[in-house]
């Protein structure tokens, strides 16, 4: 195989959830590929039928051993999208750390007895960050944490982290790249993120105002498309350049916010509902740089605040302040300024 | 009849501004650079409330600030004082009001400030970020006027009889930082910041209840409650040095001798500076 060409057999895993979906369609789409597995443990959703009808979808259980899998597909590139973000549609904390780690080090020691494997891409997130209000204001890709993540989902993507590093080392002719991805957006992807602000009512944490950072589906899609057709070895913040506030992404949304201390939402994290992941960011925020990635893919993707524009159009049920309400309501002042001034002249 | 219509656009013309900041405001429409600095909300609200301190309460006078460069990124250097870091703000709206291109000047501030609920927003908001050196190198990459006080809070918490003498300044940091970007050293003196809440004790066991690195006592607080907070109505100065170029030591910014040595030659200019603005003012309370 040309070390920069299309690799000819892809396997993606997560196959059944949307990045999975639509990154092994549009690889499968590619005419220098030849055939596309994708590995899911449950059977995709009905309404990716068609998404998937050039992609061999096989059900396949990562976190158990799976063996010789890869090498007897004879596997050029593998796409590991099988990481899930929340406890919540995983099966509780316990099955989403057994499908991120466990399941993390089956494929990676599968990927190591595949002779044919040229390329490996992970998903990790801005989570491997953490956040604390001793970070600094923008991570770089070499910025270590100050703190181990409270949260589990920070402390997967740590260790996944961790074994995509050992792999390196074991199978240096690999070319590995790691993407961390920002929150995604955009009009059709559901995430936990989004199902937040879809509520009327929203809540926040008292007195804080994180900056946040989103990717457009479609930018992060192309990311990980680029890097399976193409060389880019290293790990990557993959997000929307600029910020976002939540006051103000709450503001766009039109949505009504509700805030909470911090103590009570911290005991809440004990209930379920909210993890400490969520809580950390929502308090200190986390805005990561995206240099790196501008110039090693030759690509920027839409900024976060175009990003979370485009979210806001396709989800505007439940918006509560719409611009034109607030514009009546301002027009209304601006009125009854005008009959006082018209009435002081007559 | 001329006047009252003349009176009367200009009223209208108030709220119809107004009117348009309340609506980006609340439709989100406005931007917020990575650090989270609300250029906006800075202009339009933090500077108004304490323009009002700075002129009327303070009268506060700025001298040599052609000494601020009139582009670039530059490391202004300050002495601390006040109980509160009130002479930062008073420092930001000095750059920012006196200075011909009207330049905001980003301070750093302890990871203290950004503990703490509603503290922490207003100073990221108003252009503030954590005192470490990747947000430093970042903003001075960027260009900005980044504000510093090395002496920190044994600057801002000394006692009031130790008032216009400067503290040690640690590490010196700023120095390495202002020599691996090349960036000039400017100098400030500021007084008046002393007299503001005159610290004569510090209840230590409150401050560590309160996780603070201080809990002040002054004439007025905490004995008179919220009202122990009006700061007193000193008579403020504030002087900028000349620039010190930093190029010539720019590749040794990890040799403790040249920073040392940079670090004392600031010390030293501040504290003169510091002597020749209290001769000038001769008492605290009265112009």
């Amino acid at each position: 195989m040309d070390i920069t060409g299309a690799p000819r057999v892809v396997v993606v895993t997560g196959v059944s959830r949307f990045l999975g979906a639509h990154i092994a369609a549009q690889i499968a789409a590619d005419p220098r590929v030849e055939r596309v597995v994708g590995l899911d443990r449950a059977n995709p959703p009905d309404d990716y039928e068609d998404l998937l009808a050039g992609v061999d979808v096989r059900r396949v259980d990562l976190t158990r051993n799976t063996g010789n899998m890869l090498a007897k597909l004879r596997a050029e590139a593998v796409v590991h999208l099988a990481v899930v973000s929340s406890p919540q549609g995983s099966g509780g904390r316990a099955a989403m750390k057994e499908q991120n780690v466990i399941g993390t080090m089956h494929l990676l020691a599968a990927c190591q007895q595949a002779p044919t494997l040229k390329r490996l891409v992970v998903r990790s997130s801005t989570a491997a960050y953490g956040a604390s209000f001793r970070d600094p204001a923008v991570f770089t890709e070499d910025t270590e944490a100050r703190d181990v993540p409270r949260g589990g989902y920070g402390r997967d993507i740590l260790d996944i982290e961790g074994y995509v590093r050992g792999f390196r080392r074991r199978r240096a002719d690999v070319t590995a790249t790691v993407l961390r991805f920002a929150p995604f957006v955009g009009p059709t992807a559901e995430t936990v993120l989004l199902r937040y602000f879809a509520q009327p009512l929203v809540p926040t944490v008292l007195g804080r105002d994180p900056r946040l950072q989103f990717i457009h589906v479609d930018d992060a899609l192309e990311i990980l498309r680029r890097s399976v057709v193409e060389d880019h070895p290293g790990t990557f913040n993959v997000a929307g350049p600029g910020v976002i506030t939540l006051s103000q992404a709450l503001r766009r949304s039109g949505r009504v916010t509700l805030p909470i201390v911090e103590p009570l939402l911290q005991a809440a994290t004990r209930l379920g509902g909210v993890s400490l992941d969520q809580v950390d960011l929502f308090v200190h925020g986390r805005v990561v740089d995206t240099q790196k990635l501008t110039q090693e893919f030759g690509f920027t993707p839409r900024s976060t605040s175009v990003a979370f524009d485009d979210f806001i159009k396709s989800h505007e049920a439940g918006t509560v302040l719409t611009p034109e309400r607030i514009d009546s309501f301002l027009d209304m002042i601006k009125g009854v300024r005008g009959a006082r001034g018209s009435r002081g002249q007559g | 009849m001329q006047e009252v219509q003349e009176v009367r656009d200009e009223w209208d013309a108030r709220v119809a501004s107004a009117l348009s900041f309340v609506r980006r405001r609340l439709t989100g429409q406005y931007e917020v650079d990575d650090f989270g600095f609300d250029t906006e909300l800075t202009d339009y609200v933090f500077h108004p409330l304490l323009r009002t301190l700075y002129k009327n309460w303070f009268r506060t006078e700025v001298f040599g600030i052609d000494n601020v460069p009139k582009e670039d990124g530059a490391l202004i250097v300050g002495n601390h004082s006040g109980t509160i870091a009130l002479d930062a703000l008073m420092l930001c709206l000095a750059v920012h009001d006196e200075h011909p291109g009207h330049r905001y000047l980003r301070l750093l501030a302890a990871d203290f400030v950004f503990r703490l609920p509603l503290v922490s927003e207003i100073a990221r908001k108003s252009g503030a970020t954590l005192a470490c050196n990747p947000d430093v190198d970042r903003l001075l990459h960027e260009g900005q006027l980044v504000g510093v006080f090395p002496e920190g809070f044994k600057g801002v918490g000394k006692r009031f009889s130790e008032r216009y003498k400067l503290q040690r300044f640690g590490r010196a940091g700023f120095v390495s930082v202002a020599l691996r970007n090349k960036a000039p050293i400017v100098p400030v003196a500021i007084v008046g910041a002393e007299e503001i809440y005159p610290l004569l004790g510090n209840i230590k066991p409150l401050a560590r209840l309160l996780g603070a690195p201080y809990f002040p006592v002054t004439p007025t607080f905490p004995w008179l409650g919220p009202l122990g907070m009006v700061p007193l109505p000193s008579k403020w100065m504030i002087e900028f040095g000349e620039p010190i170029d930093t190029t010539p030591w720019a590749d040794q910014a990890d040799d403790p001798a040249v920073v040392f040595n940079l670090a004392d030659q600031v010390r030293e200019t501040i504290q003169g500076m510091l002597h020749g603005l209290l001769e000038r003012r001769p008492d605290p309370f009265m112009d």
